[in-house]
């Protein structure tokens, strides 16, 4: 039986994406999708779906939806308020609406960007590969109210409901790598950058987060002839005031800013769901340190799944209990980081 | 733009799974040129576990997959390749596409082009025809999808980007600054100064393929009427753009 969901209420910015639209650089496209990765990756393993399947991504404004026959769904990425007929679901849980049920995804206590990942995925349409909306790309839009799309068919309808338990780590240091354009900035530069605890601007979207201190600005060797060049997300950019810009989800492919380094992958959930007004510190590490904090989004999958837990008494009636366990995140500097990994694939 | 090259192409890290090949840090035709000489030969023999591969306006972007190939390994085999030639007087790769655009130029659809007629020390008749008769290289595609940076025009056209962003150009306006040319995928601010209009689109979901174009592949815009661009428009997605091999 075929399935709907339908969008009664979109909060601003509420947009479908997926993991992105990988290998098209040179085509001028950047890679896009899901503003939190790990997050919307969470989700995805909670329901079993297919890695690539869309999902909602909402910003800060939440939203309402309904569903057309019975489907199961998990909410992932900043912790908000969910409710299934106003009864409260637990973050990182699965749950199941039926015909006529109200999800309501409130506003964010904690983060930017939360998923709403429904069991099958959601089936609008594909382009260049993707079905995200990617703003600087023109591809994709922001939903509407009264919007609707076909939902795919579950992977397993009759699945037990699971949930996720996070541990939370206190530290936000985030990594920086090293990249081509590093050695233009002096090391008293590279100490500066690392010692700043920096404020996110309230100027951030999914192109990119500016960062803001009362410290003076950073300049680089030959800024104003630097040609154009490949852009990473990650990339930490110095703007033309000297100001830091961390390059997100839907940079552009290329830019002429000169950029001290790149937050590794890692570490750039924390960016992208860090609110205006929290406070971010960098660290430099050297390429064999980067290259350990490497997991790609298909071993992270299998790792989230090897995590579950059922969920055995109804969710809703245990929430208050789970939710301060539930709620935050893995930090970057998650120090039993290599254990977690070595655990992976073993779902 | 200046012309100095490294004594050699420098392998980089850019992200945890990427490694530019940087031919110059600043803009220049031998630099392009490398980089799209280089990218080719890549290629041809692509080593295992690279998941991508791109060309900017003066490098060569080399993705891969840190579960496949470790870093060292992928830039010695890099490396290796650079060592096979001087890629500063590498030829252009062959099987390039050359296009021509059909765009009208000045009135409404070209705003700007007296004041850059101006700016180049240019009557406008004489900038029509220095755009439409210069084989313009696209450099790189970029900004948006399958927007092309055209190059190079002669150094009269050196003409520095404006201080003031014009608010919106509309997709396909053909904008020019600093030697360059670009015909816009969508509407959008710039700096850059209007003087043309084509009916050809960057990226059509009609168009087979959706991208026309490859970095590499060379332009050459045809002057045609205002009346004629709007015809042209409506043939399709390629607003009258012909494709001829250059083998």
């Amino acid at each position: 039986m075929s399935r709907t969901l339908t969008i009664l209420r979109a909060g601003p910015g509420t947009s479908i994406q997926d993991l992105g639209r990988p290998g098209q650089i040179g085509l001028g496209l950047s890679r896009g999708g899901a503003a939190d990765r790990q997050g919307f990756i969470e989700g995805a393993a909670l329901l079993g779906n297919d890695i690539y399947a869309a999902a909602l991504e909402l910003t800060i404004g939440g939203g309402r939806f309904q569903v057309s026959a019975p489907t199961r769904f998990a909410v992932s990425g900043a912790q908000a308020p969910a409710k299934l007929n106003g009864a409260p679901v637990p973050h990182l849980s699965t749950a199941s609406a039926a015909p006529g049920d109200q999800i309501d995804i409130g506003p964010a206590t904690d983060g930017v960007y939360s998923f709403l990942h429904l069991a099958g995925g959601i089936l609008s349409p594909s382009e260049l590969g993707g079905r995200g909306r990617h703003g600087i790309a023109g591809l994709g839009s922001n939903l509407a109210d009264g919007d609707a799309f076909p939902l795919g068919d579950d992977p397993t309808p009759d699945a037990a409901p699971v949930l996720l338990r996070k541990r939370e780590s206190a530290n936000k240091v985030l990594r920086v790598m090293p990249g081509p354009q590093t050695s233009l900035f002096s090391q008293d530069d590279l100490d500066r950058f690392q010692s700043i605890a920096f404020t996110r601007s309230p100027k951030g979207n999914r192109q990119g987060v500016r960062l803001e201190s009362d410290d003076k600005p950073f300049a680089s060797q030959g800024q104003l002839t630097l040609v154009s060049d490949i852009i990473s997300e990650g990339d930490i950019q110095m703007t033309g005031d000297g100001t830091p810009y961390v390059l997100m989800a839907d940079c552009q492919t290329m830019g002429g800013y000169p950029r001290i380094g790149t937050i590794v992958p890692a570490d750039l959930p924390a960016i992208a769901q860090a609110r205006p007004g929290d406070i971010l510190r960098f660290r430099m590490i050297s390429l064999d340190e980067a290259a350990d904090t490497w997991i790609s989004d298909q071993t992270y999958y299998r790792d989230v799944r090897s995590q579950l837990e059922p969920s055995v008494r109804n969710p809703w009636e245990i929430a208050d209990l789970l939710s301060y366990e539930l709620v935050d995140r893995p930090g970057p500097e998650v120090t039993e980081s290599p254990a977690y990994l070595k655990n992976s694939g073993q779902e | 733009m200046t012309d100095h090259l490294p004594p050699s192409p420098e392998v980089l890290p850019l992200g945890l799974d990427g490694i530019l090949v940087r031919m110059a840090r600043s803009l220049s035709d031998a630099g392009n040129r490398a980089a799209l000489a280089y990218h080719a030969a890549l290629r041809q023999r692509l080593p295992g576990g690279v998941t991508e591969t791109a060309t900017s306006l003066t490098s060569v972007f080399v993705r891969f997959d840190p579960d496949e190939i470790q870093r060292a390994e992928l830039e010695n085999s890099l490396a290796e390749l650079i060592a096979v030639e001087d890629w500063y007087h590498a030829p252009l790769p062959p099987n390039r596409t050359l296009w021509r655009i059909p765009a009208a130029f000045g009135g409404s659809h070209g705003p700007q082009l007296e004041e850059v007629a101006d700016l180049a020390g240019l009557t406008p008749d004489q900038a029509i025809e220095d755009v439409t008769t210069t084989d313009l290289r696209v450099l790189a595609l970029g900004f948006a999808p399958g927007q092309p940076y055209l190059g190079f025009l002669d150094t009269h056209w050196d003409i520095p980007r404006q201080t003031e962003i014009t608010p919106q150009v509309p997709r396909g306006a053909v904008v020019t600054a600093v030697r360059q040319i670009i015909p816009f995928a969508n509407a959008a601010p710039t700096g850059w100064r209007q003087i043309g209009q084509t009916g050809f689109r960057c990226y059509s979901r009609a168009a087979t393929p959706p991208i026309p174009l490859k970095a590499g592949d060379v332009i050459r815009f045809e002057p045609v009427t205002a009346a004629e661009l709007t015809r042209l428009a409506e043939t399709g997605p390629l607003g009258g753009a012909v494709p001829e091999n250059l083998s």
